[in-house]
């Protein structure tokens, strides 16, 4: 019970539409029936499209130096920072899976939303100023701030790239499945248009666009979810107390979705979904990549705190969106179709579990109010890899190419030149991907990139800034070590060993592998540093004392750009 | 940054001051987060039905609603207080200290 719980959650952590019990699952994992066409949502759609692509027309004319185009020049603002990272986070796989999950199990569903939120505390406490102060465009800036530049960016490239790909894999594949079923459109036609439109926003508008992409898509999921919230609180009289007895009233199990339900049996697993999730959201490339578009420490703190307040207030609503499913949307007659599965008639949602919040939208606000809230589930997914895009993008450009390859001799048009060309390759291959793995199990996916963020880049980043005796050598091996065990300990464990690979047993038998990998990293790092004798090492261990002023006074750091 | 503006840095008092309020600010709220956060956890793991107690005789509300929702709302709260503190007493002394070692 756990394991499948754990590799759920982890797909919710962030890309995709939740494979939640398995006959939810079906939404992205097994045949999506077409449905008609949706022209409310097209429509809908269409005008974000249209203003969306009017913003990157307007940023592209902004967008000339390498600082506005990985950074929008440093010049977005605190608050705006902070809705634009919720709009990077809050994925449709949070609304739709995490309110599927409230309908389908209840209290699960918020122990789910708790976990993704935990993380950002520690960002703000241990990582966004010091970030801010030392980097400029990438994570890996930071991370090889004081040491050998060729083998750390390598290796953070690598590391961003590991994370990036697997999470785009998820958020195509759950696009062109969620869009198939919200717009009536193939799959194909899907996946494609998601890749156009995020190689459009990044290459020509850059990091401002896809900021402002983000902006917008915050504030209409918010005031989309707010309103369902509200609708839903109204039936019950604005009492939750109220609203939970129709609820158990309502569901088949009864009291049950009032307590803890699956997180009970496997205690290390559940230690270790958590484990990745906090750590790993500090070390998601895309999510650090974001506070170097501020203009100051003060700003990026600013931003994680208006960050979390969203975010959590969000989790909050997709709670009692969840609980509104159970009210108006589980068991109605017009909600609920037939499917045949393995030989049986099964009755499910129309469309699978994840479709509970978008019934309950036409439950609560009509034809209209559907197609709004398709719209933006369509457009969370475009804010989401646009994000993704521009990171991998800034990985190859500015890490490999501009400063390994180049050796820092590039020019700054030739570096956005090769970020732009890197845009239309991930592109291409992201829609490749998306088409190849159409109807594989992409499940384990989103858990394995949240896994190696927590075990290759977040103890590699964490210890540049923490601690002095950090070498080259110390953070390659030890990251490698993180990234590598990370990856074999998901491969050898149920979600692809048994789920994908179909063997009839796990090698190792825990989904989340965190709470082993990570520590893993930090004491291979540790003791690979500490026998380092060499000369460079000596220099590195010097210059921690000038990087930590600078860390924490700001002296030195990058302002933002004048115009 | 040149070796004796590092000097005059770390030779200053409130560099140190800095230092150490920042740290420890900084690492008693991410312990406090990790305390909270594990100890729910940890009940969901070997208590689960602490949580599944009705919050009154007679409710449907369980302990674990308030709990969670108590969790959502200490990670917003715990940053903000953070926040607070570094934009103003923290920000106030690097400008004092910068303005110092700059003359």
């Amino acid at each position: 019970m756990m394991r499948s719980f754990t590799t759920r959650a982890a797909l919710l952590a962030a890309g995709l539409v939740a494979s939640l019990p398995t006959w939810a699952a079906e939404a992205i994992t097994g045949d999506v029936k077409q449905r008609d066409l949706n022209w409310h949502a097209i429509i809908m759609f269409f005008v974000f499209v249209a203003f969306t692509l009017g913003i990157t027309y307007w940023a592209a004319r902004r967008t000339r130096s390498a600082k506005d185009f990985y950074a929008a020049g440093g010049g977005i603002s605190g608050f705006q920072n902070g809705l634009a990272i919720a709009g990077d986070y809050m994925s449709a796989a949070s609304f739709l899976g995490i309110s599927a999950l409230v309908m389908t199990s209840g209290y699960d569903g918020l122990i789910y939303s708790i976990g993704f939120l935990v993380g950002w505390p520690i960002i703000t406490f241990l990582v966004a100023e010091r970030l801010r102060n030392l980097g400029k465009f990438t994570f890996a800036d930071v991370a090889s701030y004081r040491l050998s530049q060729t083998p750390v960016r390598t290796f953070a490239a690598v590391g961003t790239l590991c994370t990036v790909a697997l999470y785009l894999i998820a958020q195509m594949v759950g696009a062109g499945k969620l869009i198939q079923l919200l717009f009536g459109m193939s799959y194909l036609s899907a996946v494609v248009l998601v890749g156009i439109l995020m190689v459009l926003y990044v290459t020509f508008g850059g990091m401002l666009a896809t900021t402002w992409v983000q902006i917008i898509k915050a504030v209409m999921l918010l005031c989309g979810a707010t309103f369902m919230a509200i609708m839903v609180l109204a039936t019950s009289g604005f009492s939750f107390e109220t609203m939970f007895q129709t609820a158990v009233a309502t569901h088949p199990k009864g009291l049950a979705i009032m307590s803890p339900g699956g997180m009970v049996s496997n205690p290390i697993d559940a230690i270790s979904l958590g484990v990745g999730l906090m750590f790993g959201t500090a070390g998601l490339p895309h999510i650090l990549m974001r506070f170097f578009t501020v203009k100051d420490a003060k700003e990026a703190r600013k931003s994680v705190f208006v960050a979390t307040g969203f975010i959590g207030y969000f989790y909050i609503l997709t709670f009692i969106i969840g609980f509104g499913a159970i009210m108006l949307v589980l068991g109605k007659p017009e909600f609920t179709e037939t499917i045949v599965k393995d030989g049986q008639p099964v009755s499910q949602l129309i469309g699978g579990a994840n479709m509970a919040a978008v019934h309950l939208a036409n439950a609560v606000g009509g034809d209209f109010f559907l197609g709004f809230i398709s719209a933006v589930a369509f457009a969370t997914i475009l804010a989401v890899v646009s994000g993704l895009a521009l990171s991998g993008a800034s990985a190859v450009s500015h890490d490999l190419y501009a400063s390994v390859f180049a050796k820092g001799r590039a020019t700054e048009a030739k570096e956005i030149r090769v970020s732009k060309m890197a845009t239309v390759a991930l592109g291409i291959v992201a829609i490749l991907l998306g088409i190849l793995f159409e109807n594989q199990n992409v499940a384990f996916m989103v858990g394995l990139a949240f896994a190696i963020a927590a075990s290759a880049n977040f103890p590699v980043l964490f210890l540049s800034m923490f601690w002095k005796g950090l070498t080259t050598r110390g953070a390659v091996v030890g990251g490698l070590v993180g990234l590598l065990s990370a990856v074999v300990m998901i491969v050898l464990g149920p979600a692809v060993w048994v789920k994908t690979l179909g063997h009839a047993q796990a090698i190792f038998p825990y989904e989340n592998p965190s709470i082993f990998s990570m520590p893993l990293a930090f004491l291979a790092v540790w003791i690979v540093s500490s026998l380092d004798n060499s000369a460079s090492a000596a220099k590195e261990r010097a210059l921690f004392l000038p990087q930590f002023v600078r860390s924490m006074t700001g002296i030195g750091a990058e302002g933002a750009s004048k115009h | 940054m040149d070796e004796t503006l590092l000097q005059r840095i770390q030779s200053n008092p409130k560099f140190t001051e800095l230092v150490h309020k920042r740290s420890r600010l900084g690492w008693t709220l991410s312990i406090i987060m990790l305390v909270i956060y594990y100890g729910f956890v940890l009940v969901l793991a070997f208590s689960p039905a602490t949580f599944g107690t009705p919050i009154s005789a007679g409710s449907v509300t369980t302990v674990g609603i308030p709990v969670g929702i108590l969790v959502i709302l200490s990670a917003f709260v715990i940053t903000g207080i953070y926040v607070r503190r570094a934009n103003t007493e923290f920000d106030q002394l690097t400008r004092e200290l910068v303005e110092e070692v700059r003359q």
